[in-house]
């Protein structure tokens, strides 16, 4: 491996010294005035141990539980890390939206890896001292090639490909999807193109089968199962220990349908030993010292026990935990108790604002100023309520863990590469700057109908999530 | 249209994160509060189901949430147990503990055995009567379709065997409209909704089951009729808001801050509007859409679950 991160500091360098000073300073920085909302809270010690961290790793696997904004995560990790600390790299990611993968140049193809255009990086106003590459995981594609490689000869290989039962056992091996992603990882790594690659993880029954995934395929492999399924029918009855399994088995699942099976098998077996060897090298790279793990999670209540499993889980196992984001973490002028006050002053003397505010503002009646008011209030306590909760998750889930990233909550989607970069920098610690927030929210591309729809809002009063148009339906 | 309750069978499903759980429990809850006996059972067993109605674990065997409310989590293995002496008749040998387990290596390479497990439990339950509604939360998206297709595959696969034979009723309630029915849940994000219309149109054209309904869970209030929007707008600007900071004794960002927050719910629920608009027309439009407001003061738990059931009531029409 050569480049820039040749010479990157070791993963004892990294972070550490940090450790207490980034959450701690970022705690005790008072909301700046003149802070925009959409202010992140950043420090220069997040920054820095980031930025030491992704120079001393060459893998980055995202994870965490689904609906989080992983793969978002995953990519502005990526482009930040290409932009700012230089060398090549490649973010695999598994189910982007349409508009994230036209984005990043991958729309509509399988497994190769596309270099996202210079020019389309350098019209975001950025220069990009290094190159990003993106590839998208087809499990399917992946699975063939797997078997392609394992398999003893071109016949082995196109029997396996060709039998029935094939597409869907890979398909629904639980484990499969994890595994297949592990050991894309692995792939790319071990080919060297790359100075870090990251990878976005497909969801997962649990957030763990993730991790245990090489070793279930291994499991699979060394199974009694399988060798029972292997043995020739007729010693089966003959086999002890097989006999209950078979007398089941033949009565529920009818003996045609278990000889499908075991042809399957005994096909499958014959790539056994590079399976394993795989596996076991997947295992390895997960737990090498140039590996890191990120946790991505909301400050929602259910993914965030999903992310305190998650962490506990990558202890357990002796995988290294390099950084927790907290992503779409509502803006923290919400709990500023300044604000709350003011909130609270408008929620009782909105009507005394209200009388001597309208000669300004034109508006028709001093009780629609009040009503207006009334809701700003009410709405203010609303958001603070759920902030609070989210500081509250995000103090138990940083505690447990050394560097945390806070990712603001923006509105829409993150579909081009600005707003990609605007994700990264807050992974990697910068405060938005209250002018390139505004400019960010005005430049974001938000779905533009979405102003015309709002300005359709119907004459009347009341809190409704439903639309007007539905009401009747 | 019938009326959601009155199925005996509804698969609850969505993208990860959406809060299927809480619909699910939700609904099972408004089904037992109308007298219905109902059983809920959470089918990937995380425990979820556990923290929505806070009842402790909910095994395989059940947990009474009240009284006419079980909850219960999926377990292939015990459910082989459970089908080999309830349906098939097999004798349950001593030793089935390893042999259960190799069937669910089995189960888990196996196309459609574990799926057709885990249906058939429900299916059970329905032609048994055992319930009047059977509350599924079932798995995510990815993962729906090929449970709900599990029985129609198994016919081309097993050509022999009970499994084959059972087939043929489970379909018939799977089949049934009146009876079966997958409520699809999703938030009015980009994601979210773009997945539910896919799997709405998978649902239809891969799995014998039809859409009961849609829920938009988390949905923003709406703050301002259009003409109270526009004197929002005005408050923002800075001599009205020196107005206000003076009448209020408090700082004018205090105050910013405060309209600001304001603005963006705003701005975040018209982002959910236009998603919520590419749902309706993405749904065939005899599918109920039901619309569920964002929690703001209890997030999960019992409390979550009771707000949930009451809007739910409230949008059914019950």
């Amino acid at each position: 491996m050569t480049g820039p991160r040749a010479k990157a500091p070791t993963r004892e360098a990294a972070g550490q010294p940090a450790t207490a000073g980034v959450s701690g300073s970022r705690r005790s920085r008072p909301a700046a005035g003149g802070s925009g909302l959409l202010e992140a809270p950043g420090s220069e010690e997040l920054t820095r141990a980031v930025e030491q961290l992704l120079s001393a790793k060459e893998v980055v696997v995202a994870c965490g539980p689904g609906g989080v904004g992983k793969t978002t995560t995953a990519a502005a990790i990526a482009l930040t890390a290409a932009v700012r600390l230089g060398g090549r790299v490649l973010v695999v990611t598994v189910d982007p939206a349409r508009r994230l993968a036209d984005a990043l140049g991958i729309g509509g193809i399988g497994n190769v890896a596309r270099r996202v255009p210079p020019e389309a990086i350098a019209a975001t106003g950025v220069r990009a001292s290094g190159e990003l590459y993106a590839a998208m995981l087809d499990m399917g594609e992946s699975w063939d090639a797997l078997v392609r490689r394992h398999a003893p000869d071109p016949d082995t290989a196109s029997a396996i490909l060709s039998n029935p039962l094939y597409r869907n056992i890979t398909r629904r091996f639980a484990q499969g999807q994890g595994y297949i992603a592990m050991e894309r990882l692995h792939e790319l790594h071990e080919r060297g193109d790359y100075d870090l690659v990251v990878v976005d993880t497909p969801p997962s029954r649990n957030a763990l089968d993730l991790l245990d995934a090489p070793g279930r395929m291994q499991e699979l492999f060394s199974s009694r199962l399988l060798r029972w399924l292997v043995v020739p029918y007729r010693s089966r009855l003959v086999n002890v220990a097989s006999r209950p399994f078979y007398q089941v088995a033949d009565r529920v699942l009818g003996s045609q349908f278990l000889e499908d099976l075991a042809s399957f098998f005994i096909l499958f077996q014959t790539m056994r030993d590079g399976f394993v060897d795989r596996a076991e090298a997947v295992t390895r790279l997960l737990r090498d010292v140039r590996t890191t793990f990120v946790v991505v999670t909301t400050l929602e209540a259910v993914p965030a026990v999903e992310a305190r499993q998650m962490i506990a889980g990558l202890r357990q196992r002796d995988f290294h935990l390099g950084l927790l984001v907290c992503n779409k973490v509502l803006p923290r002028a919400l709990s500023d108790p300044e604000n709350g006050r003011a909130a609270e002053l408008l929620g009782s003397r909105g009507a005394d604002v209200a009388a001597r505010i309208g000669a300004l503002t034109g508006a028709p009646s001093p009780e629609m100023s009040a009503r207006v008011l009334a809701e700003v209030a009410d709405s203010f306590g609303n958001f603070r309520l759920v902030a609070h909760r989210e500081q509250e998750l995000l103090r138990e889930l940083s505690s447990s863990h050394e560097l945390t990233s806070t990712v603001p909550y923006h509105p829409g989607h993150v579909t081009d590469l600005r707003g990609l970069l605007e994700v990264g920098a807050t992974v990697f610690g910068d405060p938005v700057a209250p002018e390139a927030a505004r400019r960010g929210r005005a430049a974001r591309a938000v779905t533009p109908t979405g102003r015309a729809t709002g300005a359709s809002a119907p004459a009347r009063p009341g809190k409704r999530v439903r639309p007007p148009q539905s009401d009747e339906a | 249209m019938t009326e959601l309750l009155s199925h005996r069978l509804l698969f609850v499903t969505g993208k990860g994160g959406v809060g299927k759980t809480t619909v699910a429990a939700s609904l099972a809850l408004l089904a037992s509060d109308q007298g219905k006996r109902t059983l809920v059972c959470e089918v990937e067993p995380k425990g979820d189901l556990s923290l929505a109605y806070e009842c402790g674990p909910t095994p395989f065997r059940g947990r009474a949430v009240n009284d006419r409310l079980v909850a219960m989590s999926m377990d292939t293995e015990a459910a082989l147990r459970e089908y080999l002496r309830q349906v098939a008749r097999v004798p349950v040998i001593g030793r089935i503990g390893p042999v259960a387990r190799a069937f669910d290596f089995v189960a888990t390479a196996a196309p459609g055995i574990r799926e057709i497990l885990t249906v058939g439990k429900f299916c059970y339950e329905v032609r048994e009567h055992n319930y009047d509604l059977v509350v599924v939360d079932a798995s995510s998206s990815g993962y729906v379709v090929g449970q709900l297709a599990a029985p129609t595959g198994i016919n081309e696969l097993i050509r022999v065997g009970v499994v084959r034979t059972q087939t043929d009723w489970m379909l018939e309630i799977l089949g049934d409209a009146a009876r079966t029915g997958v409520v699809l849940v999703t938030t009015p994000e980009e994601m979210p909704v773009s997945e539910a219309i896919d799997l709405a149109g998978r649902l239809e054209t891969e799995t014998p089951v039809h859409l009961a309904a849609v829920v938009a869970n988390r949905v923003l209030p709406e703050l301002f009729t259009r003409g109270e929007e526009e004197v929002f707008d005005l408050f923002q600007k800075p001599e009205p808001l020196a107005v206000i900071s003076g009448v209020l004794g408090a700082r004018p960002q205090a105050v910013a801050d405060v309209l600001g927050a304001a603005r963006l719910a705003v701005t975040v629920r018209r982002d959910g509007a236009v998603h919520l608009e590419r749902l309706r027309s993405g749904i065939p439009a005899e599918v109920p859409l039901l619309y569920v407001p964002y929690l703001f003061a209890r997030a999960h738990g019992l409390r979550a679950v009771r707000q949930v059931a009451q809007s739910l009531s409230e949008e059914i029409g019950t």
